[in-house]
């Protein structure tokens, strides 16, 4: 019914992978328990920074699953057919990612068992209450548009018609989510770092890098799996659009690099020199932080290149680059910086624990996994994933 | 008590029209003026009389069974002392004569409270008479309060805090792990008509406790006669929680 059925007959490495999987998880999960039991002490988080690792992942995944628009909105709007067989990979990355969300904001909550009393209590002066209420929803609609046209493919028939104008409104709704996303920490006062117009901009420039480079290398890695051609021309088109968004991205971040330096107001430009150089001795970020710098400057010479960006054994290498680099500056940096210094202007330290790390762990163990199933389950539908159109 | 069906109509009517309006105008929150809002003025000089004092703290916590964790980074304050570059942080008190004295720290209850706008379930909000209060059973601990609040004024409990209780007060709940706390300017006492503990507590009188919308009250006497800076004013918060210098 599901198709899910597909995804129960496999080989011996699928089951060895998924049973790699399992174990990750079981493991975050056994911590989980662990941090249930004693606390978020159990974790590097304190009193200064109250948020770490959970919430910037949150952050991190949120633009991984709003980038699926990146080839939604080309494929229905502009009849770009290339993307025919890509839209599903994306839409069911979108689902993976959001799921991870959820469980980073689970995690990250010291009363879990009281969560629907976001629900029982609405509050629409509270953005984590539009966030719950995006993500669900986008989560929602990405499920409903990916079976519907994973069955009709099943059954060589065209989608319902009610399926389109569904398609329609994810496309707005993906931009929404990562929107909101940056609106939780944009509007708060004493956290300079956030406290910035650019930054729902720079949500989505550094979304639609990181999450169409995951995308390229998920097609790559499912040629390589079911011994196909990799799709040339739409993976090229996806490049140009990551090329595209890592250009506006580090564009962003210089504006914020400007303003924040050369007005030379010491709460704007406190949180950037923790980052990159150390503030008051506190420089646990800065290597991490040049790490993301150099593979951001990395990637843009090997993508705005054309005769490195065409080339098949490079792209993959500079979507690694991308996707590492954007991982670093959202999914640690931008979070922990922002409450640095405090608001009494303390220095203060934060460093995840191996506990904090191993259920960060789990949690993309159930991204991959679910990944994996969705995608075990396109293989079993299409034996050519990428077969059709815009062949090699 | 006779009423005819339309008069009951009409009442009810009224009633809910009333609440309705009343539901609006909360919307607004500051922009309407409030009758009763508390407030504390706090005189710098008159606690440094005593520099090692902590009878206000003492009084609070024992009051409130505020646990005493060990670990600085897991710390719960509820009112605290600090160094007045950090109480007005973004200030320069460099050469005042301020500069070396210590300086009591408190929840601020704002009259635009950051920690109230954006918890996603109302386990905080404002009180009619002003007071920011908190529902510890409803709180879900995700710490949206805590990254708003620019003053610091809220605590998370990062572990479970039973054990960090000395002698607990009986009259006072305890918190459990994971839910937010923080100063709630004593509500349990100002229901009895008493002032905060903190206030009754301290040897120099150094703490005024009163409503700060009453031209006639002790505290507004007092700020119209000295000199005062409230924390981090330029942030639109509104704290009423005044410094005398």
């Amino acid at each position: 019914m599901f198709l899910v059925e597909k995804a129960l007959t496999g080989s011996k490495s699928y089951w060895r992978w998924m049973l790699i999987l399992a174990a990750v998880i079981a493991t975050g999960f056994v911590f989980y328990l662990r941090q249930l039991d004693y606390g978020l002490g159990i974790t590097g988080l304190n009193r200064d920074v109250t948020w770490g690792l959970y919430i910037a992942q949150f952050t991190f995944f949120v633009g991984v699953a709003a980038s699926a628009v990146m080839v939604v909105l080309p494929y229905y709007l502009h009849n770009f057919k290339v993307f025919a067989k890509i839209t599903i990979l994306g839409e069911f990355l979108a689902i993976a990612a959001v799921t991870m969300c959820m469980l980073f904001i689970f995690a990250d909550m010291g009363q879990p068992a009281r969560v629907l009393n976001v629900l029982l209590y609405p509050t629409l002066h509270s953005m984590m209450f539009w966030d719950m209420v995006s993500l669900a929803g986008y989560l929602l609609l990405n499920a409903v548009i990916a079976w519907a046209t994973l069955t009709a493919e099943r059954n060589g028939t065209a989608p319902a018609r009610w399926v389109k104008p569904v398609i329609l409104l994810s496309i707005p709704w993906a931009v929404s989510i990562h929107t909101v996303t940056a609106f939780l920490y944009a509007g708060l006062p004493g956290r300079p770092l956030w406290l910035t117009a650019v930054l729902a901009p720079r949500f989505l420039a550094s979304a639609f890098a990181s999450g169409p480079a995951l995308l390229i290398l998920l097609c790559l890695l499912i040629a390589r799996v079911t011994k196909t051609q990799a799709p040339r021309e739409s993976i090229q088109k996806i490049a140009v659009i990551v090329t595209y968004a890592m250009v506006a991205n580090v564009f962003l971040i210089l504006m914020e690099f400007f303003t924040a330096l050369y007005s030379g107001v010491p709460e704007h430009r406190e949180p950037f020199q923790y980052m990159f150089t150390g503030l008051e001795g506190h420089a646990r970020l800065t290597p991490w932080m040049w790490t993301s710098v150099i593979l951001a400057a990395i990637s843009l010479v090997l993508l705005i290149v054309p005769r490195y960006r065409t080339n098949p054994r490079l792209l993959p290498i500079a979507c690694g680059i991308v996707f590492v680099s954007l991982w670093i500056d959202k999914g640690i940096g931008l979070i922990v910086a922002g409450f640095v210094p405090s608001p009494l202007g303390v220095v203060p330290d934060y460093v995840p624990t191996l506990p904090e790390v191993l259920i960060v762990a789990g949690i993309w163990g159930v991204g991959m996994f679910i990944l994996t199933v969705f995608y075990k389950i396109v293989i079993a539908i299409r034996p050519e994933p990428f077969a059709g159109h815009a062949g090699a | 008590m006779n009423l005819s069906r339309k008069a009951f109509l009409r009442v009810s009517c009224f009633s809910l029209l009333g609440a309705a309006m009343r539901k609006t105008a909360a919307a607004f929150g500051s922009t309407f003026s409030r009758k009763v809002q508390w407030g504390m003025a706090v005189d710098i000089r008159k606690c440094a009389r005593r520099p090692e004092c902590t009878a206000c703290i003492d009084v609070c916590d024992q009051a409130h069974n505020v646990p005493r964790v060990p670990d600085k980074r897991h710390e719960v304050r509820w009112i605290w002392k600090d160094t007045p570059e950090h109480a007005f942080e973004g200030e320069d008190f460099r050469y005042s004569s301020i500069a070396k004295l210590p300086v009591m720290l408190m929840c601020n209850h704002c009259d635009d409270p950051p920690c109230v706008r954006v918890c996603p379930t109302q386990a905080t909000w404002k009180r009619e008479d002003g007071i920011v209060a908190m529902d510890w059973h409803r709180c879900i601990g995700c710490r949206y309060c805590m990254a708003a609040c620019p003053y610091e004024s809220r605590s998370f409990n990062w572990v479970d805090p039973r054990p960090y209780i000395k002698t607990a007060n009986p009259e006072f709940p305890t918190r459990t792990k994971g839910v937010v706390e923080k100063c709630t300017f004593c509500v349990e006492r100002i229901s009895q008509g008493r002032e905060p503990a903190c206030v009754e507590a301290c040897p120099e009188k150094a703490l005024i406790f009163g409503n700060v919308m009453d031209a006639n009250s002790e505290i507004r006497r007092m700020l119209s006669s000295r000199d005062h800076v409230t924390r981090k004013p330029e942030l639109g918060t509104g704290p009423n929680v005044f410094y005398l210098l």
